[in-house]
């Protein structure tokens, strides 16, 4: 079955550990290996992205690492795919300006 | 309690390697410098490409490295004509009590006479180090680094949060943890000035990112924004990014910030985490906590990396099983075990933190066993930290994104 990582308790996203397909169910992994809660994916998700764990309110703070990373520009339905498009930076929009990697 | 097995350094510093250590202060000498360390068991040669001027942040960097207590013995191979001289290495190594040896090329007729009496000097060094034996001591001795390169979606979600534990458990059992690599924390300014010890902490860390970016804009480089490749990996804010770089530091107080650069070079004062004011290239970064004494050297990758070090033993972190399986002969750790819930982060954790302390006690990790020996000193622009200091921030900061754009305003 597919999972997601929940890194900190305060999250409210996961990180998918491979691609997801609509209507797979996730299993939500605490970084203690415990099932935390097994979502139904609404739209595909592709490694290494974000669904949300609750439904989330535009304006409401997007929690990883336990740490506000960003805000949502619109409602975010609990399931959902949790990205650019629907989240900004709290402190600058996000942009790729192709220069520096990782 | 843990300890480690160390060799104790006249100055009462504790080695987990015996290196002998052939510096050269400027690369004109680094040739016959290999030939020396290549003749004898235990050396290696390091240099520096900045030329040959006084420039203290590379002399800073290479006195450091000769300190590092990995380093039993030193031979400083000078050319003869450089202003970045032997002599000032050694007065800056000497005090550790270590052997420090000097050779001029020019003053011993040629580098045939020097590399003679070279190999016999650090064959007699040789010698007396393999006379000394591992003793146990405390974690209070140990120093860690910290480094990612070659990162990808599993490094901020397996490799580094498992470094992290690492980390805060050598924290625990008082020891000192370093990590650096300043623009990666664009982004965190407020969660890591959160965890500083003191005020005056919580603000030489803002003053550090911000001067950071200001570097980087200042070069055309907009540090706040991510690449395509961050985005398509699934990285949504720079906060994200940095959030998961920062976290193979842990989670423990920052006792301070440490320079390696123009302004001075600092070594941690006490144990705990500290953060070094440090480049983002991997290599060159490594060396800088390296030249501030850290003894080991953990390293999450993602994409795979394959780099070691001249003086500290590195470990390998992967979060990516798929690399984990393609390169076993370059990871030392699968991380990887914990996005499929194999492995708890906790577990991968503890896991790291038994290889530093045995790596330490004399084990070897697969870029050591493989002889990768890398070294590269990393200089900032002169030029550029002068005009940091002199130009206004709006100056700097103009507005434009584009590097194009930006070269074109006017005073640059």
């Amino acid at each position: 079955m597919a999972k997601a990582i929940k890194i900190d308790e305060r999250d409210n996203v996961a990180t998918v550990t491979s691609d997801v397909g609509v209507g797979e169910v996730v299993e939500v992994l605490s970084p203690e290996g415990e099932v935390l809660m097994m979502p139904e994916m609404k739209e595909k998700v592709g490694f290494g992205h974000k669904i949300a764990l609750k439904d989330l309110e535009r304006g409401e703070e997007v929690v990883k690492y336990g740490e506000v990373i960003g805000v949502a520009s619109r409602s975010i339905g609990a399931g959902a795919w949790v990205h650019t498009h629907n989240v900004e930076s709290a402190r600058v929009p996000t942009s790729a300006h192709g220069g520096e990697g990782a | 309690m843990t300890e480690f097995y160390g060799f104790e350094r006249p100055d009462g510093r504790v080695g987990v390697r015996n290196h002998l250590l052939v510096l050269t202060p400027m690369d004109c000498s680094i040739e016959p410098a290999r030939k020396i360390a290549a003749q004898v068991e235990g050396a290696v040669a390091v240099t520096q490409h900045h030329g040959c001027g006084l420039d203290w942040m590379v002399a800073n960097t290479l006195i450091g490295a000769g300190r590092n207590p990995n380093v039993a013995g030193v031979l400083l191979l000078g050319l003869g004509c450089e202003t970045l001289t032997c002599e000032v290495l050694a007065e800056g190594i000497e005090p550790t009590g270590k052997p420090v040896e000097t050779l001029v090329i020019q003053e011993e007729g040629g580098s045939v006479r020097a590399t003679e009496r070279g190999v016999r000097i650090l064959r007699e060094m040789a010698e007396e180090v393999s006379r000394l034996r591992r003793e146990p001591f405390p974690l209070s001795e140990l120093t860690l680094a910290v480094e990612c390169g070659g990162s990808d979606a599993t490094s901020g979600l397996a490799a580094n949060p498992a470094v992290g534990v690492a980390a805060d458990m050598l924290v625990d059992e008082g020891g000192t943890v370093i990590f650096g690599e300043t623009q990666e924390m664009t982004g965190t300014q407020h969660v890591l000035a959160r965890r500083a010890v003191d005020g005056e902490v919580a603000e030489a860390i803002r003053a550090m990112i911000a001067r950071q970016e200001l570097r980087m804009r200042a070069a055309g480089i907009d540090s706040r924004f991510m690449s395509k490749g961050n985005i398509d990996g699934g990285l949504t804010t720079i906060e994200e990014k940095s959030l998961g770089a920062i976290r193979k530091g842990g989670t423990r107080p920052i006792q301070g910030v440490l320079k390696a650069g123009r302004g001075g070079f600092d070594y941690p004062s006490g144990p705990g985490l500290w953060l070094q004011d440090g480049t983002g290239s991997d290599v060159p970064s490594v060396t800088g906590m390296v030249a501030a004494g850290a003894q080991v050297v953990a390293f999450t990758t993602g994409r795979g990396s394959t780099t070691g070090h001249a003086i500290a033993p590195v470990l390998k972190v992967t979060g990516n099983p798929g690399t984990y399986s393609r390169m076993e002969d370059n990871m030392d750790v699968n991380a990887g075990v914990i996005l499929d819930g194999s492995g708890t982060l906790r577990s991968v954790g503890e896991g790291i933190f038994r290889d530093v302390v045995e790596v330490a006690s004399g084990r070897m990790t697969k870029a050591e066993a493989l002889g990768y020996h890398d070294f590269i000193v990393y200089r900032t622009s002169g030029l550029a930290e002068r005009l940091l200091d002199v130009c206004p921030p709006e100056a700097i900061r103009g507005g434009k994104r584009r590097p194009s754009e930006a070269a074109l305003e006017p005073g640059f």
